[in-house]
């Protein structure tokens, strides 16, 4: 009896393609689909092209706090240092004179990987929350910092005059934002392409180890303090880049890009897509903005009144967020 | 403004600090529970005693008392209602959680209240300044640092002498051999909650002069709470009393010799702090 038990269990491991929440590198129909509909948006919504561009940067700023909350497991509340960082190293090159933009977005990510080298050095040490209030004193910090360097950041009053030159040579950031959607769209699925490839490699599932109990993966020879500072670091340079879109595409870096609401505001978006999934934090941010677009139109109380109770809602009835609660729904559905 | 006075003001704004973070270090000491909304307890503390003073003309001292109570009261109903259910959940949940109570706070507060600063009218007895040794010192600052130490005092004795003291502290300890030893620790973790969120209720009845009062309250000062806490030490009362003090005065300090760094010293200071001291100044657990 208990062999033939084992047998099924085993069987249905191997049919299964992966155990749950980890994905098998394969790309399945239904992700081809999700990457349709931000190309089907652009020509069915044309109107909503600028809040388009705005909910593809969020998505990629999400991704990248998923790399380093959903996979490494560390809760940063400051993750708007990075994103604030990429976004004023594009302004400030574009403001004295070089305004292209791929090399603006390799600049910021290459400066925000080396900020988040040196943060990532402070945060991995101590426990969860001594991380929690290490990130948020350094978000702190830099939202400070560029307050007071006003000379060159332009402090509360952002950073304006920033010209862009034409993508590629080719294409002008026109008003409409058309170039603006497209560049950030490419920009986002080549980043997800390369933030999959990640949490599939050797690199992404040592992580997982280390989420899922710290204190064992020393015994295994896994660096655990070098892994968490890699994927740290390369988190930072995502957020660099996201921030950097957002410099390019609005022509303006505000001060808000380094805000602390700005770090609550994509914790909030990656709990409410659903941590650890990728596509989580990418229908979080989707989901995010487009209920602000249209509850902030009613009246700001709304907004943060519906965003208030909703937190509460998918923290005591929907952990996992969105895809958590459906990846749940279909399991009880299908295993039994 | 001399030494003196730069350490006057940042003992006044410690204490106050230290007042509205008690009740935060012992949920987090207590309940390992990570509560971000705590500034809305002192929040509604303050909206309270401003109704109080502006529409029902009560004097200022009788206000205070009842700031502290019906804090104290929506502490218990939130804890019973929903608190306890998380408190077995990880810290990103907390956070979570509590942000979105943050974010409600606020709605409600705008909603009934309007966005705009509330003004106080201290009375007549509390205003203006004191001359000791050839320095004036602000009334009501000696009137606030005075508040906080006699309260202080009170707490550390109730806690120490007390048979209910004592309870609380078993239960910071050890909950499991607590509730093994008859002791009703769910009712200990109401009640301390409630002592909690009365005191940060107080605290904002008494820092309207000082922090201001507007519906950003909670979202505004939530560092300034987490971060007497974290770098104090959780689940105790001497370690966020010292940590609120250093910073006070820090803060204050900076403020006035180097204004060009602002807020900088403060940040930078509890960095520093949180990794000599991962565990607090007075921390209780590694």
């Amino acid at each position: 009896m208990a062999g033939a038990r084992d047998t099924a269990i085993v069987t249905k491991h191997t049919e299964s393609r992966a155990p749950a929440g980890v994905a098998d590198g394969r790309w399945h129909a239904l992700e081809i689909v999700f990457w349709l509909v931000p190309i089907a948006a652009y020509f069915v919504l044309p109107d909503y092209r600028i809040l388009g561009s705005q909910i593809l940067i969020a998505g990629l700023f999400v991704l990248s706090l998923d790399l380093i909350l959903g996979y490494a497991g560390i809760v940063s509340l400051g993750h708007a240092a990075f994103f604030g960082v990429g976004a004023y190293t594009a302004g400030l090159l574009a403001v004295h004179g070089w305004g292209e933009p791929i090399t603006g977005l390799a600049a910021a990510a290459i400066v925000a990987a080396a900020v988040g080298y040196l943060v990532s050095l402070l945060v991995i040490r101590g426990s969860d929350l001594t991380r929690l209030m290490v990130t948020l004193g350094v978000g702190l910090m830099f939202w400070e910092l560029a307050n007071r360097a006003a000379s060159i950041t332009g402090g509360v009053d952002g950073l304006a005059g920033v010209t862009m030159w034409n993508l590629l040579g080719l294409w002008r950031f026109d008003i409409a934002g058309r170039t603006a959607y497209v560049y950030c769209f490419v920009v986002l699925f080549l980043m997800f392409l390369l933030a999959r490839r990640l949490v599939h490699s050797p690199l992404g599932l040592s992580l997982r180890g280390i989420r899922e109990g710290g204190k064992r993966m020393p015994a295994i020879g896994a660096p655990v303090g070098l892994r968490l500072r890699t994927i740290f670091t390369i988190a930072a340079a995502f957020a660099g880049v996201a921030g950097a879109l957002l410099a390019q595409t609005t022509q303006f870096v505000g001060i808000d890009t380094l805000g602390f609401p700005r770090s609550g505001e994509v914790l909030v978006m990656l709990v409410l897509g659903g941590a650890g999934r990728l596509y989580g934090g990418l229908i979080g941010a989707a989901l995010y903005l487009i209920a602000h677009d249209y509850l902030a139109g009613l009246s700001p109380v709304y907004w943060q009144l519906g965003l208030g109770v909703l937190l509460v809602i998918v923290v005591l009835f929907a952990r996992g967020g969105i895809l958590g609660g459906a990846a749940t729904f279909f399991a009880r559905r299908t295993g039994r | 403004m001399s030494i003196v006075g730069v350490l006057f003001d940042g003992i006044a704004y410690g204490s106050l600090m230290f007042l509205i973070a008690i009740g935060l270090s012992i949920t987090l000491g207590l309940m390992n529970f990570v509560n971000l909304a705590h500034g809305a307890f002192a929040m509604l503390g303050g909206y309270v005693s401003v109704i109080l003073l502006q529409r029902a003309g009560i004097p200022f001292l009788a206000a205070l008392p009842a700031a502290f109570f019906i804090a104290a009261v929506a502490g218990v109903v939130l804890e019973r209602a929903l608190y306890q259910r998380l408190y077995r959940a990880s810290h990103l949940d907390q956070v979570l959680f509590s942000i979105g109570l943050v974010y409600i706070s606020i709605a409600v507060a705008t909603y009934f209240f309007g966005p705009s600063q509330q003004p106080v009218r201290l009375p007549a007895f509390l205003q203006g300044q004191v001359e000791i040794g050839g320095r004036g010192f602000g009334i009501y600052r000696l009137f606030l640092i005075a508040t906080v130490a006699v309260l202080t005092i009170g707490l550390q004795l109730f806690i120490d002498r007390t048979r209910f003291g004592a309870a609380i502290r078993a239960s910071v300890d050890n909950a499991t051999a607590a509730a093994g030893l008859g002791i009703n620790v769910n009712l200990v973790f109401a009640l301390t909650f409630a002592l909690g969120s009365g005191l940060a209720g107080l605290g904002g009845a008494l820092g309207i002069d000082v922090l201001g009062l507007d519906p950003n309250f909670p979202l505004k000062y939530m560092v300034y709470f987490l971060l007497v806490v974290a770098v104090g030490g959780a689940g105790t009362i001497k370690g966020p009393l010292y940590a609120a003090l250093i910073l006070g005065v820090f803060d204050v300090a900076g403020k006035y010799y180097v204004p060009q760094v602002g807020g900088f010293v403060i940040y930078l200071l509890m960095v520093v702090l949180l990794l000599l001291f991962p565990a607090g100044l007075y921390g209780r657990r590694t």
